[in-house]
């Protein structure tokens, strides 16, 4: 492992252990508050936690709470931070910008403005090079701020939700490039969009309250989440239950035919809401779930329809088409009944 | 400007406000009623004039100096770090604001003044300062550079961190990060903050008068001149009043064109 961090913020509730290898890149999805931001702060030096060790490659990046202090700062540690806003020095041309990495790190003026030239244009930004900052939009801006984050030839890149603040064509574009830009490098990507994890990430982590509660291969953690939050992102009901003959048994009592993993096993059942059925009267499915209706939320062509369930022990949700809704005459508390087949369900070990 | 925008103001307050200006700018009118114009430009040129007014001009700028000097780290220190009695330091830096500036000479004589605290230190190497030009720099300096160190500190705060840790994150020292990010970035803020000291400096009087006295040529500042030849030739020190007037609204002027650099910045035209 390339990157080992272990921290601990009180005052945060923040308390996380996390590796990262040479080349990879982590995506780490939480919601707002998770300690995503405190973790690359930890790692980029802004933010001394109160208890930790951190190495990169073997080297010390801090060690606090041991025998000997040690905090390497934030200057000598060659990891560059890119933020949600782009945070260019306004007092800069867009070339000086890209160029305030390699100057600092000793390259004359002419060496480092020549370096600045080839990121700006890896990032198809090199019209830009004489534009002052205020005069970018936010897409242009953004890449001047990703050509300068490289520029600085890091070691380690971290991505505080690079695109959030951009709009959604700009933001694709931008995608793409990152894209491209991160396949060989070590990074991480703090987001809470899944798209970025599926474009960007080997692996994903995910945060909440401070803690990391799930990690792995990106697809393996998305498609079959273990928690409820990751559910969430991934767009997937998930059911959690204990292993039977059929499938699975959830705590409510209510049996998920699908393949088994063994009875008696700690398991959990994916299902996409789209595969979910949804009628009035209880029809003939392999999986029948009554529901009572909490929230109807509009999502481009379809209604997503979100409801309580006690016998599946949580909250379902499926997508109808709006002709649907209005036949079912849909409101919140009214009693349906969700249906879904067998080999929709994807059930695993928890 | 525009009279109906400010239609939500009271009548009554635009009324006491425009008797406000006016009790600030009638005494400054009134005085150039008393300027004896046919003789102007020989009372401002006589040799004690000049020399008075190319020293007030030497130390100000000198004291200016001193407050930029000392004053930046100063104003970084209370902005940028934490540590216990910074509010404690803050109230004392700022103290010559509101303090009679005759005190101060009082203090500056018991600091470095012959029989001072480190007066007999300064004599062993033969500096003597109180009563020489040097002293009229320091107590210029010490009422002045309250007034660079509040204006920086606010426009620090004002300006934040972030940059500065962007900057770090892309290996540049704190000494780089100071000169190419910090300081261009509150330049606007330092400029009106230099002019402000500069114009306190040059208005100086009591702490003048105690501490450094008043030799011609030496230590005599112009607002110590008026006050001399206000017992003598009255003519001369309204004549000279309206030299130092007419520098003072030169300095505000300028102080005012300054405090439009900030947005220019951010807008990227300067």
């Amino acid at each position: 492992m390339s990157l080992a961090i272990q921290a601990r913020v009180a005052e945060r509730g923040f308390d996380v252990s996390l590796e990262v290898a040479e080349g990879e890149t982590l995506a780490i999805l939480g919601p707002n508050g998770a300690g995503k931001s405190t973790l690359l702060d930890i790692v980029a030096g802004l933010l001394r936690p109160d208890a930790g060790r951190g190495e990169w490659a073997g080297t010390p990046l801090f060690d606090i709470g041991g025998r000997h202090s040690l905090w390497l700062p934030p200057h000598r540690r060659g990891i560059s931070l890119l933020a949600q806003e782009p945070l260019l020095f306004p007092h800069l041309s867009a070339l000086d910008n890209v160029a305030f990495g390699p100057r600092s790190a000793g390259h004359s003026k002419d060496a480092a403005r020549a370096t600045a030239r080839t990121w700006l244009a890896e990032v198809e930004a090199a019209d830009l090079e004489s534009s002052r900052p205020g005069t970018l939009s936010g897409g242009q801006a953004q890449r001047v701020a990703v050509a300068r984050a490289l520029a600085a030839s890091p070691k380690l890149l971290l991505l505080d939700e690079p695109l959030s603040a951009l709009d959604v064509t700009v933001a694709s574009t931008l995608r793409r490039m990152l894209r491209r830009v991160l396949a060989t490098r070590t990074a991480i990507v703090v987001t809470h969009e899944v798209l970025d994890a599926l474009t960007f990430a080997d692996r994903v982590v995910v945060m909440n309250g401070g803690a990391i509660i799930e990690q792995g291969p990106t697809r393996e953690v998305l498609e079959r989440p273990r928690h409820p939050f990751t559910a969430e992102l991934a767009g997937l009901n998930l059911l959690t239950g204990t292993g039977s003959a059929a499938g699975l048994v959830t705590s409510g009592g209510l049996t998920i035919v699908g393949e088994s993993v063994g009875a008696g096993v700690k398991a959990a059942a994916a299902v996409r809401p789209s595969a979910i059925a949804v009628h009035a009267v209880p029809p003939d499915a392999d999986n029948v779930v009554r529901v009572t209706v909490s929230d109807l939320e509009p999502r481009g062509d379809s209604i997503r329809v979100r409801t309580e369930s006690s016998a599946a022990g949580g909250s379902l949700h499926a997508d109808v088409s709006p002709g649907r809704a209005a036949a079912l005459d849909l409101a919140p508390g009214a009693e349906l009944y969700f249906a879904f087949a067998a080999s929709e369900v994807s059930i695993y070990p928890r | 400007m525009d009279i109906r925008r400010s239609s939500t103001i009271p009548r009554w307050v635009i009324v006491v406000a425009v008797v406000g200006a006016v009790f600030v700018l009638f005494p400054l009118v009134a005085m150039t009623t008393r300027v004896d114009w046919p003789n102007f430009l020989v009372l401002i040129t006589s040799p004690s004039s000049v020399a008075a007014l190319l020293l007030s001009l030497r130390t100000s700028l000198a004291a200016t100096a001193a407050c930029v000097v000392l004053g930046v780290p100063l104003a970084l220190m209370l902005a940028r770090t934490e540590f216990r009695g910074q509010r404690l330091v803050r109230a004392l830096v700022l103290l010559p604001l509101v303090l009679p500036p005759v005190i101060g000479g009082i203090a500056l004589l018991a600091a470095f003044g012959r029989r001072g605290l480190l007066g007999q230190t300064f004599d062993f190497f033969g500096v003597t300062i109180a009563f020489s030009t040097t002293a009229v720099v320091i107590a210029q300096t010490f009422v002045a550079l309250p007034f660079l160190v509040l204006s920086l500190e606010s426009s620090l705060r004002l300006a934040g961190t972030r940059y500065e840790a962007v900057a770090a994150t892309l290996g540049a020292r704190p000494t780089t990060v100071l000169r190419r990010i910090t300081l261009p970035l509150i330049f606007p803020a330092l400029l009106s903050g230099a002019v402000l000291s500069f114009a306190r400096a040059l208005g100086e009087f009591g702490a003048t008068l105690t501490f450094a006295g008043s030799l011609q040529g030496v230590t005599r500042t112009l607002p110590l001149e008026i006050y001399l030849q206000r017992e003598t030739d009255p003519d001369a020190a309204v004549a000279l009043s309206l030299v130092l007037v007419l520098v003072a609204v030169l300095v505000v002027g300028l102080t005012l064109r300054t405090s439009t650099v900030p947005s220019l910045v951010r807008r990227g035209t300067s």
